[in-house]
């Protein structure tokens, strides 16, 4: 192994002289009088590493001794993640001893010890290639496969595998054999590198399918696909981190992975208080059980937060390969950039925009990337569906990693201030935001089968109305309230009916908090329908009363349970209220 | 903080600027406190054998053979029982004449706590300020600033909150304070008979900027102390955070750094983090609350400061002159507190999300009604009515100088609900509604 000594200390960035070779992103342990601590090495010059270390660097001294590792950042993946709390290297916050975060100190992501019902899938003389299952065990409710590790090349021959029974993570389940006869034993734990994408799949193909997430600014105005991306510029305020928290507890998925990425601790600590305690609506477990979440808390060392987002994502790779569906949420994706041009600055690097490097947007890019929809080599199906949120300085969305993330993206969920200083949330811009899946024909197809017919008709229609409305109020600002026609005011309210029914949904309501999809078309149906009567009033004061009494019958059926009968009650009401103004 | 007698003197200065030296020495660590003739001074970057050190009183008048005294540990504080009721400067020292405290030495600006031990915040500190209990709940554990402009009378509302929580400690980080402002807390304190429970750090006007850099840790570590081990709630007020990034950015400039957005530091918002996060509710019963100040200029919250502060914050709270009625409040519409929703309804009254965000609203209909009369246009009997609301609204419940409980907070916003809107324009569910509107 290459050996080294500290020659300089700059805050968390240590430039080490080797003795041998070393390697790109190669792990490299600083020994701080019997410390141990981590560092990545991220740039080379001459026999000078320059590693980026993962704790505080206080009370280092030039000459203490460095030993490299001969491989990169890996997470270590088996059976036993899930409801997990990791830091951003997979330290399993829980098994840490006392009240502060003493740095050296790394703990096992997995249980070694534990034992799981390993059941085998393949078979001996099977050939497999890397990602192929070879038998499953039940994690809480995930039929876990136990895979060929990603790691190696080529196919292999199936020599045995072990007999249904309970076997520990450590214990061997397979043996195979490679093109030249070479034997390996294999046990339920691999590794593998987190700055590389797992590419174990046979296809990827576009995304198709549409994920429901419960929020119906989403659903219904700009669904995301499963498999898709899509992110959630806003400024502070606007409510990024309920919004994920929300999509988190009521998404179609498989699987929940939360990167908390340099945000702040008592959110996290907030998940880990509630998702023991909340129940997923669509299991009837606890959310915990399906959720891992990955903490790199804002005081946490800068280096592991700019690791902590790509140990979540190979986690979710892990789990895709299993022919899972995987919601990836990280918040936020700009502390991640900003932990990149800490680095960069201290490194010297020309700057790029905003003093960010000047790879940033390559970066972005490539990470949004790793998530999609796959077909497996045995024909299942997985998916990543990526959200990330974007916390732009300044509120500004022409920064450099908004920018970068556009590009990346599929569906754009603006957060807007105005929105959210009159309390409508989820904050989201009907009109800014967008979905780019709306256009894929294979989308409208799956929506027009499992929706309604001509679902995205409604759904343009809806834009539409919205889009009057805000045209309708602008011109009612300027001119005023007895300057512009009778029908602005007409469409105005007309918009503000659909915004305030459709659109702003309260998140502490146990009702209104989560809208199954086909409530949301029923309700979308419902306002469409009355953005389609024709009224008849004689001034324009007459509205404003009017469209209140709409606005809160609706309202009132948003907060009951769907086709109870008090929502009937409402809804009859509310054919009482539409004959009273109805034109003739 | 003095050198001891044994400890090598280092003589051969390589490189002064403004607020950092050079010097070769060897066995030096990083993070290290040392004196540069008899300045107290960090060591910032080492490189083989030269080390960097940030002198924190400046280095005019440091000469290339000044002495250089290396102390072997970072800055520590001696924390104890006997901090209560003193007042020290950001090195820790006592200013107030009183004897040197006997006690543990413990690092300052120390590991953060792991986030699996910490508790989810659900404890209500009540401050009697209605905008600031009824609209925006303080939790412990939560960490919030005042974005105020500097002729905004923050430290008038800081001592108040001071004076008027359940704290068991209140610790006091002054950074760039002024002398009189100074002199106003320590009067306040005295008068009000509360000086046992308050500590100071305090960097005036009158010394070096760069030491303000040291206040927060050391606030905060006596914080931790209070909270940790004595389980005590202990309210920390940092006064005013701007100057404190600009003392970072002073630090970074010197060290030829790249400046990012509005020249200050890349790391501003780890810098920043690393002090708020600090605060924290224990499952033992300790809490450490931070409130803070950041003054901005002209309101502009997109500048550097502001901005990444709003990231790191549980909310922020806006000051503002109600002309309507000659007092300041605490603005309604722009102010935030994140984790109200954590006590709201739960520690309080059930009807009080509700009429909170009813009360918001209406506020806003009002601002607008307002808008539309400054711009000449007729206004409806409902904007005329939303205006009379927000007048008394601002007069019987918002002004500062308000102190009343929750409860009679709720209930005089249920009385001007029913003086000023009808059912429909209030909005509030209907089983709140069969209770507080019809019972009135």
């Amino acid at each position: 192994m290459t050996k080294g000594t500290v020659k300089g200390i700059i805050s968390n960035l240590v430039q080490v002289e080797v003795d041998g070779p070393v390697s790109q992103n190669e792990i490299c342990y600083i020994d701080l009088e019997g410390t141990k601590l981590m560092a990545e090495v991220i740039k080379v010059s001459g026999n000078i590493a320059y590693t980026q270390v993962f704790e505080s660097t206080r009370g280092l001294r030039p000459g203490y001794p460095v030993e490299f590792s001969d491989r990169m950042l890996e997470v270590k993946l088996g059976p036993g993640m899930l409801s997990k709390n990791y830091d951003g290297l997979q330290d399993d916050l829980n098994k840490m001893e006392g009240l502060f975060l003493t740095r050296g100190e790394y703990t096992d992501p997995l249980d070694e010890d534990s034992e799981w019902d390993f059941e085998p899938l393949a078979k001996a003389g099977d050939t497999v290639i890397p990602g192929d299952w070879l038998g499953s065990v039940q994690e809480n409710w995930i039929n876990h496969k136990i895979m060929v590790p990603f790691k190696l090349e080529g196919k292999f021959q199936v020599k045995n595998v072990a007999a249904k029974g309970k076997y520990k993570l450590t214990d061997t389940i397979a043996t195979i054999t490679d093109a030249e006869g070479e034997e390996q034993e294999l046990n339920m734990i691999q590794y593998w590198p987190v700055k590389l994408p797992i590419r174990a799949y046979e296809s990827k193909p576009r995304p198709f399918k549409m994920m429901e997430t419960g929020v119906r600014t989403i659903d219904t105005l700009n669904p995301i696909a499963e498999g898709g991306t899509g992110f959630t510029p806003g400024p502070f305020g606007t409510g990024k981190t309920v919004l994920q928290h929300s999509i988190s507890q009521n998404a179609e998925a498989d699987l929940i992975i939360v990167a908390a990425c340099g945000e702040r601790a008592n959110e996290v600590v907030e998940l880990f208080t509630e998702f023991p305690e909340l129940d997923d609506p669509r299991t009837g477990r606890k959310l915990m059980e399906r959720t891992i979440i990955i903490c790199n808390t804002s005081n946490m060392p800068v280096a592991a937060r700019e690791a902590s987002v790509y140990t979540a994502m190979s986690i979710a790779e892990y789990y895709r390969s299993m022919g899972l569906r995987v919601l990836l949420l990280a918040d936020s994706t700009s502390r991640w950039a900003q932990a990149l041009r800490e680095m960069s600055n201290r490194m010297e690097e020309l700057p790029g925009p905003d003093a960010y490097p000047m790879d940033l947007p390559a970066i972005i890019s490539n990470f949004y990337s790793r998530a999609g929809y796959v077909y497996l080599n045995n024909g299942e199906a997985g998916s990543i569906t990526f959200i990330g949120a974007v916390s732009p300085a300044g509120g500004n969305l022409k920064e450099p990693v908004t920018e970068s993330t556009k590009k990346a993206a599929r569906c754009f969920y603006s957060l807007s201030q105005d929105r959210a200083d009159s309390k409508r949330y989820p904050a989201v811009d009907p009109i800014d935001s967008y979905s780019k899946y709306l256009e894929y024909e294979e989308v409208k197809e799956y929506l027009d089968a499992n929706i309604s017919s001509g679902w995205v008709d409604s759904v343009t229609k809806a834009k539409d109305i919205l889009l009057r409305g805000k045209e309708a109020k602008d011109q009612i600002n300027i001119l005023g309230d007895d300057g512009v026609p009778l029908d602005y005011h007409g469409r105005f309210w007309k918009s503000e009916l659909l915004d305030r029914i459709i659109l702003v949904q309260d998140g502490f309501d146990p009702v209104d908090k989560s809208t199954p999809m086909k409530r949301q078309a029923y309700m979308l149906n419902l306002v469409l329908k009355v953005c389609d009567t024709e009224f008849a009033f004689d001034s324009y004061e007459e509205l404003q009363p009017y469209f209140t009494k709409l606005i809160n019958d609706l309202r009132q059926m948003n907060y009951q349970p769907f086709e109870s009968d008090e929502f009937k009650k409402y809804e009859s009401e509310l054919e009482v209220i539409l004959e009273e103004r109805r034109a003739k | 903080m003095a050198g001891k007698a044994f400890q090598k003197i280092y003589t051969k200065l390589t490189q002064i600027t403004k607020a950092t030296c050079a010097v070769t020495a060897t066995g030096v660590g990083n993070e290290e406190l040392a004196t540069v003739s008899g300045r107290l001074a960090q060591v910032v970057k080492l490189m083989g054998d030269t080390v960097t050190l940030q002198i924190f009183s400046g280095t005019e008048g440091i000469g290339t053979d000044a002495e250089v005294v290396f102390f072997g540990h970072p800055p520590t504080l001696k924390v104890g029982d006997q901090l209560a009721g003193r007042f020290f400067n950001a090195y820790g020292d006592p200013i107030d004449g009183g004897p040197e405290i006997e006690g543990e030495e413990v690092e300052i600006g120390g590991p953060s706590v792991n986030p699996v031990r910490r508790k989810d915040p659900s404890e209500l500190i009540a401050t009697g300020i209605a905008g600031i209990d009824l609209n925006n709940t303080l939790v412990t554990g939560q960490k919030i600033p005042f974005f105020a402009d500097p002729d905004q009378p923050y430290n008038q509302v800081m001592a108040t909150v001071a004076l008027r929580t359940k704290a068991d400690k209140i610790i006091l980080g002054g950074m760039g304070l002024s002398n009189d402002d100074y002199l106003y807390y320590k009067h306040t304190f005295e008068n009000a008979g509360v000086i046992d429970k308050i500590i100071s750090f305090v960097n005036t006007t009158d010394d070096p900027p760069v030491e303000r850099l040291l206040v927060p840790d050391m606030a905060l570590a006596a914080a931790e102390y209070f909270a940790i081990q004595k389980n005590e709630s202990v309210l920390v007020l940092l006064t005013d955070l701007t100057l404190y990034c600009d003392a970072l950015s002073i630090v970074s400039n010197r060290m030829d750094q790249i400046p990012s957005k509005d020249s200050m530091p890349g790391s501003l918002y780890s810098d920043l983090a690393k002090i708020y996060e600090k605060a924290v509710q224990f499952p033992e019963g300790g809490s450490i609350t931070i409130i803070a100040v950041t003054t901005i200029s002209g309101g502009d919250i997109t500048h550097a400061i502001p901005d990444n502060t709003g990231y790191i914050t549980e909310g922020q709270l806006y000051l503002r002159r109600d002309s309507d009625i000659g007092k300041v409040i605490i603005d309604p519409a722009r102010s935030l507190s994140r984790l109200k929703t954590k006590v709201m309804g739960k520690r309080t009254r059930e009807d009080h999300p509700q009429v909170m965000s009813a009360s918001v609203r209406l506020n806003a209909d009002a601002t607008n009604a307002k808008t539309k009369m400054e711009n000449g246009f007729d206004l409806s009997d409902y904007d005329q009515r939303a205006m009379d609301f927000a007048r008394d609204y601002a007069d019987q419940i918002l002004a500062i100088d308000v102190n009343i409980d929750t409860e009679e907070m709720l209930d005089t916003t249920w009385a001007l609900f029913r003086k000023y809107f009808t059912r429909e324009e209030v909005a509030i569910k209907d089983e709140f509604m069969k209770i507080h509107w019809d019972k009135g």
